[in-house]
């Protein structure tokens, strides 16, 4: 076996299902010391669950565990808990920062891992109450910092630090755990300004130059193409390749992500008698900006044309789910807005509903949902407060119109096929797929002559799906609805629209046609579509 | 340009410490208003503070673990209670007395506790709308214990088996008020300094004896030469206390203001002129000349100050309970002890962010008990010597207010819901108590009802943690808007921590 | 059948399930001692009337989502300034209402009518001044998102507190409201018997049974109190009353139909505040006092744990709640003294328990909504 000498870890054969939902399939990760390698895949590949299983998190082996063998440096190891990781030297650079701002950075780095001498009162009770060594921590955090090349004070208050900083203290604190021997960075540059980023990347080349190797999580293939010396690419839970980044190319990772997928979700009925024009345009962007935490927009420009049925796609964290959120008014936006020619005032709430748009959102239960109240509440509230319907004038007074609702509510339910005890259940009983069917009633009660869907198969099973998307595409066909369908699943976009928008880091990085290639939508994707032109 | 840093950097501290400002002005003017000697305010002034800094302070340790403030010490006083129920019960008096009241009182307290820090992990973020409500129920508890199982279920007859004397002549139920006179009233207060003296060199020698035993016994060097000295030290100042002069000035139990301001003029004196020599001459280390330079000089106008009449005459007035005041300074010291340690550390980091601590592998429910554990033992003990102190047990109001008054001092002393410091505290009894002292008088002497100023100190008490509560809330509540829907948690999230 | 009932239990839930049954008890307790049940009974309605409008206070409270209002006592001291105001101008010995009231009524009810235009002026007064309080008191509540029980808690103290002050120095002059001797301020209660006390409680009134025997149903209060919780009804169904209870139950989904959720939580904590300012006078005309200082502390706690005891919890709450909380937990009350002071003569065995059974409900239902964190 002194091939497996080569490589600090080895996961090899990995499978794990959660219930009857196989997410991991005979996948294998093979890193060597001092390497960086990328692991790379679209939202929903299997990156986090691969590294939940070499981090013994609990939710794996609460769960039934996994299927496979870790070995670390050719030992197999069995790791069961997060903390049996940190023994073997497995470390991790949180994607969202562990820092306390009102403490010290050496505070920061030894949080949890204090060094004490014992006192009088320690003897006597117990090692909880001994005395922190505040220099041998300070001279401990310095050496950490050192290491990665950051200057400055270990005394500094994190609170005042530039935020580029924090990451750089979080990788310290892993440095200064003892015997690191592989480091995980998940999304690292996802938060940082390009220069920050460039840091980072020096960063981490001079950790693994002391031979600590590292597992880069990331989607952008540029900086992959950097600083990564071989890489991994899942795709729906199963290992598609491992190259060296030297043997490889953008293009060829890029295709390698998105893969072709054969099925057809959606069969097209009928025939399309539309006619669409650039002149007749439903929706305008011009500079739209939307701060969405999270999923920011920042600046975009696009025209949605009457009557089709629109895709924005894009990976998650990027800015898609910005676009619809910011014109229903729900974060605060800038730039233009215009609805079928007229501006719209994104400062008045409500403002797009009354412009005849309407609205499923993605958050479901927080957002979507009024989960304590009944399916006809749900689906006649927004048309009860924004167009007064099911509402019967007694005096001055405008009271709820009982009767009127339970039959339009009754009707929906039939419509949609949402399976329910009666119109009576509760939203928050129903099934995944049924609540999605009451939004979308929700919406549609409005009458909307736009309507935008926003990750309308989320958690929802296959049936579900295509029903849902096969609603969406009879109200385009038969009502000349104007359907923008916001999605991380590039194949339900490529099956029902007519064109896609790509998002990548909050702005359009192209507009595709369902038919492009695979290469294509990675590279837009990956936000560095400019340079696969050019490559390719 | 260095002019305008300054000025900003001014109005920066005056808009941080509002709250304070605004009630030294309030004290004042009170003051002023109220047309009294400074000799009376000083006097009742030190013995208030005697009596409450010890609660105050009992709730900087659920503030820095991120309880909020601990509106349950009330169930912290009511532990004292029973104690001392029991013990005058006993007739226990004296020092003694007071000691087993505190034996008694503690564990009661570590029970409630460890029952309220349990409940307050069901209820994070509502701890003290919860620890408020908890003391009123708990208070109901306690008066069915006091009313009708004591004397209804348990009896407390006299040997004789006639009803005893705390009872109501009912025998079922204790009296609304039990006097302390004959048994602990000023038992604290009253330890003379020679005893004090004494305590401490036993303590000091017991000490470094089990120090040294530990370190052989874990075979780890024993620094011999150290320790001798230490002994030797301890051996010479209790020697000292022998000098009849020293031994009659030592017999005292109070020491006059006059005296104790002499006394911390010279050991800062003393102290700062020690490091001098210690670091920059004998180390020659860098040291800040300046700031030792300052604090001698300050040391001396202070002293200098004593000299003028009218300050004078208040330094010869008020007498201070030495033992009492000992005891708070050794809370301050704990206190501050604590925070160095593993447990301090681990109860800073969760007040700052649980989720962190608990990434870092700290029992974040387990912590959060021991604060609370820590913080109601300590009201228990304040309570004991804020009742020692009145000499009057009012069996069913003595604790109702115990949670308000401490709470609203130590806001008034610029504390918030998150941070909280042994200076605060102090100040903000200082403070407190001066209006509480002076507003009647000052709404007596102003509008000619005495009740105005009563009325008004209430309002005060309240309303500060009314407006304590509504500014942090409103603080809060930025970050924690921005972090409502996260979309593959890309967020920085230090903001929320924050 | 262990079976059913546990399923029971957790449908009615188990507070409810303890406090019928302690309910029951006191019923049987009260029975076997001998007790007259019926005047007994007769002091449950009157305080179940008595007592309702200020727990109605907590419904539009915790539906728009600023959850149980600890500071009704904002809108009290409204109620009780309106109140003041109609008995320092005598409303009730306005010569000209009761020479109409003697025309309308005959000569034994003619009071009524002055009593009862004294009575609704003073409400209405207290509704104008609890809607411009209850205006500002939620502009604070809506900067204070998250810590609303504390802070209403603590405003609600400061605002009796203060007004603790103000009753000092308020210069009214009539001999009913200050303090005889010529001392300075108001008086601590405030005798109604002049002006309209028990007015509500005796209209209408009938008896069933003999004299001093006999279940007392006082009508007018009952159909008082009915009568607001059907206008609050009637607000819920109303649309600007779904969007309230829309707002405080997801406040995100209340915006994506374009609610103005502060504007909703500003409508729903002035009218808990109005509401507070209604209930108050009733109580007092009930309870024939007014009282000032620090009698109204502890109301908050009390209406909240009554609709607490009814069902709701600190984010749902509805009017069927209201009703059933307030008529066990005041029973409970009625029943409790007389039972208790069978056991221990003159004892205040029954305060005791009001404080055990209030604050533990509260604390009950803190741990529900609050545990492990999950609701935030």
């Amino acid at each position: 076996m002194a091939e497996n000498r080569e490589y600090v870890l080895q996961m090899e054969h990995i499978s794990k299902k959660y219930a009857d939902n196989q997410v991991l399939k005979d996948v294998s990760l093979c890193i060597r010391p001092g390497e960086i390698h990328a692991l790379m895949g679209e939202n929903g590949a299997g990156k986090s669950t691969l590294m939940n299983i070499l981090f013994g998190m609990p939710v794996i082996h609460t769960t039934g565990g996994f299927e496979g063998t870790i070995q670390v440096d050719g030992e197999t190891v069995n790791i069961d808990t997060p903390l049996k990781a940190m023994e073997l030297g497995i470390g991790m650079v949180h994607q969202e920062f562990m820092l306390i701002p009102g403490f010290t950075v050496t505070e920061n780095i030894k949080i949890g891992r204090e060094i004490s001498h014992p006192n009088l009162v320690s003897r006597l009770v117990g090692p909880s109450m001994e005395t922190l060594d505040l220099d041998a921590m300070a001279r401990d955090a310095r050496k950490a910092l050192e290491t990665i090349g950051l200057k400055i004070g270990e005394n500094a208050y994190v609170r005042g630090l530039p935020v580029g900083y924090m990451q750089f203290i979080e990788i310290a604190r892993e440095i200064d755990k003892r015997g690191i021997r592989l480091l995980v960075f998940d999304e690292p540059t996802a938060v940082l300004t390009e220069s920050e980023a460039d840091r980072l990347l020096e960063a981490m080349r001079t950790i693994a130059s002391q031979g600590i190797a590292i597992v880069f999580i990331t989607h952008r293939l540029d900086e992959v193409m950097a600083v990564a010396n071989s890489l991994t690419v899942l795709r729906d839970g199963e290992f598609v390749a491992r190259r060296e980044v030297a043997e490889t190319s953008a293009v060829e990772i890029a295709e390698l992500m998105i893969g072709r997928r054969v099925e057809k979700l959606v069969e097209a009925e009928g025939e399309d008698t539309r006619s669409l024009s650039d002149s007749d345009i439903a929706v305008s962007l011009r500079n739209y900006y939307v701060d969405m935490p999270g999923e920011q927009v920042k600046g975009v420009d696009l025209d949605i044309r009457r009557g089709e049925i629109f895709g924005i796609g894009g990976l998650a964290g990027q800015g898609k789910l910005g676009i619809p959120n910011g014109i229903m008014g729900l974060y605060d936006t800038a730039g233009e807005v215009k609805i079928a020619g007229k501006t719209l005032d994104l400062s008045k709430l409500g403002e797009a509903l009354r412009s005849k748009v309407a609205f499923v959102s993605e958050d479901r239960r927080g957002v979507g949902l009024l989960l304590e109240e009944s399916i006809e509440q749900n689906i006649v509230f927004s048309a009860l407060e924004v167009n007064n319907d099911f509402t019967k004038k007694i005096g001055w007074m405008r009271l709820y119109d009982g009767k009127k609702a339970r039959a339009h509510a009754q009707e929906m339910v039939e419509k949609l096929d949402i399976r329910c005890t009666g119109i009576h259940q509760h939203a928050g009983r129903l099934s995944g797929g049924n609540q999605q069917k009451v939004c979308l009633a929700r919406a549609l009660t409005l009458n909307p002559e736009i309507l935008f869907v926003s990750e309308p198969t989320r958690g929802i099973d296959i049936g579900a799906k295509k029903l849902v998307l096969e609603y969406l595409t009879k109200l385009n066909r038969e009502q000349g609805m104007t359907v923008i369908v916001v999605s991380s699943e590039l194949v339900e976009l490529r099956s029902i629209c007519d064109r896609i928008a790509i998002v990548s880091d909050g702005k359009v990085s192209g507009i595709l046609s369902p038919d492009a290639s695979d290469a294509e939508f990675g590279l837009a994707m990956s936000g560095s579509r400019k340079r696969g032109k050019k490559n390719g | 340009m260095d002019k305008n840093k300054n000025l900003h950097k001014l109005t920066a501290w005056i808009f941080e410490q509002k709250v304070v400002l605004i009630f030294v002005f309030l004290s004042i003017g009170a003051l002023i208003a109220s047309k009294q000697s400074m000799a009376f305010v000083a006097g009742e002034l030190f013995t208030r503070v005697a009596r409450n800094s010890f609660l105050v302070l009992s709730l900087i340790i659920p503030v820095l673990a991120g309880l909020g403030l601990n509106f349950g010490i009330v169930v912290g006083a009511m532990a004292a209670q029973i104690a001392l129920f029991l013990t005058t019960f006993w007739g226990l008096s004296g020092i003694g007395g007071f000691l087993v009241t505190v034996a008694l009182a503690t564990p009661l307290a570590v029970f409630f506790g460890f029952l309220v820090g349990s409940l307050f992990n069901k209820i994070k973020g509502a701890e003290m709308i919860g620890g408020l409500v908890l003391g009123y129920f708990a208070d109901g508890l306690y008066q069915l214990l006091f009313l009708f199982i004591f004397g209804g279920v348990i009896p407390f007859r006299n040997p004789d088996g006639s009803p005893s004397s705390l009872m109501t002549p009912t025998g079922v139920g204790v009296k609304n008020t039990l006097d302390l006179t004959p048994t602990v009233k000023y038992a604290l207060d009253t330890v003379s300094m020679l005893s004090i003296v004494e305590i401490a060199f036993y303590i000091v020698i017991a000490a470094t004896v089990l120090s040294a035993v530990f370190r052989l016994v874990k075979k780890q060097a024993v620094d011999w030469k150290k320790t001798g000295l230490t002994i030797l030290g301890a051996a010479v100042v209790y020697a000292l206390t022998f000098i009849p002069a020293i031994e009659t000035f030592l017999a005292a139990d109070r020491l006059m203001l006059l005296r104790a301001v002499e006394i911390a003029v010279l050991v800062t004196v003393l102290w700062q002129a020690g490091r001098f020599v210690w670091f920059a001459l004998v180390k020659k280390a860098e040291f800040d000349k300046k700031r030792c330079l300052a604090v001698i000089l300050a040391a001396g106008i202070l002293y200098a100050l004593t000299y003028v009449d009218a300050i004078y005459r208040v330094l010869i007035a008020v007498r201070l309970p030495v033992m009492t005041y000992l005891c708070i300074g050794a809370l301050c010291l704990f206190n501050q002890a604590l925070m160095r340690t593993r447990l301090g550390q681990n109860m800073r980091t969760v007040g700052q962010s649980r989720v962190v601590a608990n990434a870092a592998g700290i029992d974040v429910d387990r912590t959060r008990i021991i604060a609370m554990i820590f913080s109601t033992v300590l009201a228990s003990w304040g309570q004991l010597i804020y009742l020692q102190n009145i000499g009057t047990l009012a069996t069913y109001g003595a604790h109702t207010q115990v949670g308000q008054f401490a709470i609203a001092s130590l806001l008034v002393g610029g504390a918030s819901v998150q941070k909280a410091t042994n200076k605060q505290a102090i100040l903000g009894v200082v403070l407190f108590h001066t209006l509480f002292i002076v507003a009647p008088l000052a709404g007596k002497e102003l509008f000619g009802n005495a009740m105005i100023g009563e009325y008004f100190r209430v309002f005060i008490s309240y309303g500060v943690i009314a407006m304590a509560l509504a500014m942090h809330a409103w603080k809060k509540k930025a970050p924690k808007a921005s972090l409502q829907v996260v979309e593959g948690g890309t967020s920085p999230s230090p903001k929320a921590s924050a | 059948m262990a079976e059913n009932a546990k399923k029971f239990v957790a449908r009615f839930g188990l507070p409810r399930v303890i406090i019928v049954g302690f309910f029951l008890l006191l019923v049987v307790c009260a029975g076997a001692f001998q007790m007259d049940l019926l005047q007994i009974f007769s002091d449950c309605i009157r305080r179940w009337g008595m007592y309702g409008i200020l727990a109605l206070a907590m419904v539009p409270a915790i539906q728009c989502g600023i959850g149980p209002n600890f500071g009704i006592t904002m809108g009290i001291v409204g109620g009780l300034l309106g109140g003041l105001i109609v008995i320092e101008y005598r409303v009730t010995e306005n010569a000209a209402l009761l020479a109409l009231g003697t025309q309308l009524l005959g000569e034994e009810n003619g009071p009524f009518l002055a009593k009862w235009a004294a009575v609704l002026l003073a409400i209405l007064i207290g509704v104008i001044l609890a809607t411009g309080i209850g205006w500002l008191y939620g502009l604070l509540l809506n900067r204070v998102k998250g810590s609303e029980m504390t802070v209403t808690t603590y405003v609600g103290f400061s605002i009796i507190a203060f007004m603790n002050i103000i009753w000092t120095v308020i210069p009214f002059k009539s001999g009913e409201l200050i303090f005889p001797n010529a001392g300075q301020g108001m008086r601590n209660t405030i005798s109604l018997a002049s002006s309209f006390s028990e007015v509500m409680n005796k209209t209408l009134a009938f008896r069933i049974g003999p004299e001093g025997h006999c279940l007392t149903i006082p009508t007018g209060l009952l159909l008082f109190f009915f009568l607001v919780c059907f206008l609050v009804w009637l607000f819920m169904r109303s649309k600007t009353g779904v969007a309230m209870s829309a707002a405080g139950a997801n406040p995100a989904f209340a915006r994506a139909s374009g609610i103005n959720v502060n504007r909703m939580r500003l409508i729903g904590t002035t009218l808990s505040t109005v509401l507070a300012a209604v209930g108050i006078l009733v109580y007092a005309q009930g309870f024939g006092f007014m009282q000032l200082y620090n009698g109204p502390m502890m109301m908050g706690f009390t209406s909240v744990a009554a609709v607490l005891i009814g069902g709701a919890s600190p984010n749902r709450a509805a009017i069927f709640h209201v009703l059933l909380g307030t008529f066990l937990f005041q029973g409970i009350m009625a029943l409790g003294l007389p039972v208790a002071n069978q056991f221990i003569p003159e004892s205040n065995l029954s305060e005791v328990m009001r404080l055990i059974i209030s604050n533990g409900i509260i604390i009950y239902s803190l741990t529900q909504t609050q545990g492990g964190g999950s609701r935030g």
